[in-house]
């Protein structure tokens, strides 16, 4: 077990060398290799001589590609990366954002598996009758319905005609906690809505399949209450894929992926900084948010892989 | 030293039927399936895979109850009804009282969890023990069904062990609440022949500490080894029962002749192709009137249009659903010194 886990990180980290190439050619190479060019991709249009011969040397892009990719990771390395159109640290600036990106994403995370659970055990436990077909009719619509449409209809009809809400923004937890979780609520539910849909079918269908399983009539044969085969039986394995599915999502969301929430209610998290980089055409920034979202989905994705061997020991054989 | 098996019924399923609704229409798995089992014995449920002999020994512990099924007729243990009783009484009795061993030990018992777990969860699922207690009995169990080491088999998990070992651990998990009665549903068809022999040996070895056995099988090898009484089931009827002796050397229904016309034998003169029953079993759906076996029947005549009763025909304690007469029987299931179900099979097939 514990070489497995070992292993994996080791997995991990070859990974990571292998995206930081792969964001390296992306923004470097495959635009064109011409050296003028590159300055200006990195100082920006408005960019003077000044800042662009500083850049020039600074990034050695009057050196091989190989010298520039060890300059970029070295800058990553030591947080000195910064955007040049409004002289802002890079690994600053994702660290302002990452408080609102975890509260924003850990309390929706909290909510989705609760719920996707929930209507997930709900469905396959009133298979083919009405919570069933209910909790499938809600879920459709939940995956069907874009975040930016549902973000900005909660924001008009709650926070606008009916004031229930503050209207977007992000209070610290350390400074006003209430104001923190009502500035949070509308975001939490409208990055929920999709999740729990898709977790909510994807654990309807498992149970479905799992309570079928020669091992389920075991147990009831042994006679265990009902209650104990659905969950010690039943849902401990059809709950393995949930977890694969929910570090990956989780990882993406915390790693900047709830772009549109986020820009939405103006949470002022890390996806929103990588949205804003983005529109303004800032390399330095998109590169720096690149890297730190491919992180985390790569490092969630060998926590899932590890947490996966825990829960089914089959798997530590064949690692 | 087996001891004789006591006339007391423990188990008595009267008229059982048990029909699923399915797309194609209505299943008939089990239809009009009447016996007893009694205190000490081994009674085998003998037939070709899909003749209903599962679904009735699941239907006793109400692992077929279904939304889709439905059921009718008897079983009683004791005070209780079984096919009509509470979820809550059922689990009462399931493990407890009647316990069962499942065919293939890979998917039955639980991936994920130790199999000392497993047996342990077993005892805890009936008796008010701390873990501790229960997982030290779980290992004396271990080792009274001859798994070696049993402490560190234990903490095993069903993929480390072999076959032979699970379906071990299988009729442990069985035995730890000391059950009347153990269903044992095909114990040792997914195993390799050697296996099963110990298998066989094993349920041999434990017969005074299992009260009485319902065991499911199609291999008439096992019945030969441990039975003391058989029922031969097809399509959903039992169509011949009686004492183990008289079933072998003495059987009535024809297509008891072909199950054991079927059975490769060492002392078989002729060489050739080994003998099997032309065609295939009914539908359960569509269901051929009269006797369910006259299609694949070489000795069907005009009668057998109609069912036969299942009724003592040759012996007080031997029922058969066969309209032939008794001495026609015993000439025309003679084929080359042996059981048969026609003389002429082998040219034929």
């Amino acid at each position: 077990m514990l070489r497995f886990a070992v292993r994996r990180l080791i997995n991990m980290a070859f990974v990571l060398a292998a995206i930081s190439v792969v964001t390296f050619l992306i923004f470097y190479v495959f635009p064109g290799t011409n050296t003028d060019a590159q300055v200006e991709r990195i100082a920006g249009r408005s960019s003077n001589e000044a800042t662009r011969a500083q850049v020039k040397r600074d990034y050695g892009f009057d050196k091989p590609l190989s010298v520039q990719y060890s300059r970029l990771m070295e800058k990553f390395a030591d947080g000195s990366l910064i955007s040049y159109s409004n002289q802002t640290n890079v690994r600053d600036e994702i660290a302002r954002g990452i408080p609102a990106t975890a509260s924003l994403v850990i309390g929706a995370a909290v909510i989705w598996t609760f719920f996707g659970v929930l209507f997930g055990v709900l469905s396959a436990v009133h298979a083919g009758g009405w919570p069933d077909r209910l909790l499938t009719a809600l879920s459709m619509i939940g995956i069907s319905l874009p975040v930016f449409w549902v973000g900005a209809l909660l924001l008009y009809y709650l926070t606008d005609r009916i004031q229930l809400f503050p209207p977007g923004g992000y209070v610290k937890l350390t400074e006003d906690p209430w104001g923190w979780f009502t500035h949070l609520i509308l975001p939490w539910f409208t990055l929920s809505i999709l999740f729990i849909g898709f977790y909510s079918r994807l654990l309807r269908s498992n149970i479905l399949d799992t309570i079928d399983e020669d091992y389920v009539r075991t147990a009831r044969a042994k006679g265990l209450s009902e209650r104990r085969v659905l969950v010690r039986h039943v849902l401990r394995n059809a709950l393995i894929p949930i977890v694969t599915l929910f570090g990956l999502d989780f990882g993406a969301a915390i790693g900047g992926g709830a772009i549109l929430t986020e820009s939405i209610f103006n949470l002022q998290g890390v996806g929103q900084y990588a949205a804003q980089s983005v529109g303004s055409l800032d390399l330095p920034p998109v590169m720096g948010t690149t890297l730190y979202a491919a992180a985390f989905i790569v490092l969630l994705s060998a926590l899932v892989d590890i947490v996966y061997a825990y829960l089914d020991p089959r798997i530590r054989l064949n690692a | 030293m087996p001891e004789r098996p006591s006339s007391e019924p423990l188990l008595t399923v009267e008229d059982l039927g048990v029909s699923f609704a399915t797309e194609d229409g209505v299943v008939r798995a089990v239809d009009g399936v009447s016996f007893e089992l009694r205190a000490g014995e081994v009674l085998a449920i003998v037939g070709e895979s899909g003749c209903g002999k599962s679904v009735t020994a699941q239907t006793i512990l109400g692992l077929t109850r279904s939304s889709n099924a439905e059921f009718s007729g008897s079983i009683h243990y004791g005070e209780t009804e079984l096919v009509r009783a509470s979820e809550a009484r059922l689990r009462a009795i399931r493990g407890e009282e009647i316990a069962m061993v499942f065919q293939d030990s890979m998917t039955s018992l639980h991936p994920v969890y130790r199999i000392g777990w497993q047996i342990a969860e077993q005892i805890r699922a009936h008796e008010d023990v701390s873990e501790t207690a229960a997982r030290d009995r779980a290992v004396e169990l271990l080792a009274e069904v001859g798994i070696p080491d049993p402490a560190e088999r234990a903490d095993a998990y069903p993929h480390e062990l072999s076959g032979g070992m699970r379906q071990r651990a299988m009729i442990a998990m069985a035995l730890a609440n000391r059950p009347r009665i153990l269903i044992a549903d095909e114990p040792t068809t997914a195993l390799d022949v050697t296996i099963q022999a110990q298998i066989i040996a094993l349920l041999g070895d434990l017969r005074g500490e299992l009260g009485s056995v319902l065991l499911i099988t199609h291999d008439l090898g096992v019945v030969a080894e441990i039975a003391d009484r058989v029922l031969v089931m097809y399509a959903g009827m039992l169509i011949e029962q009686g004492e183990r002796d008289a079933i072998f050397y003495d059987p009535q229904h024809p297509y008891t002749w072909g199950l054991l016309g079927s059975i490769p034998r060492l002392d078989r003169t002729s060489g050739g192709r080994l003998p099997s029953i032309a065609g295939a079993p009914p539908s359960l759906i569509h269901r051929p009137e009269g006797c369910a076996f006259r299609p694949r029947c070489p000795h069907a005549f005009d009668r057998c249009g109609a069912l036969p009763a299942l009724e003592p025909r040759a012996e007080p304690a031997h029922l058969d659903r066969c309209w032939l007469d008794v001495e026609a029987k015993r000439y025309r299931r003679d084929v080359d010194g042996q059981i048969g179900l026609r003389a002429d099979t082998e040219a034929v097939s």
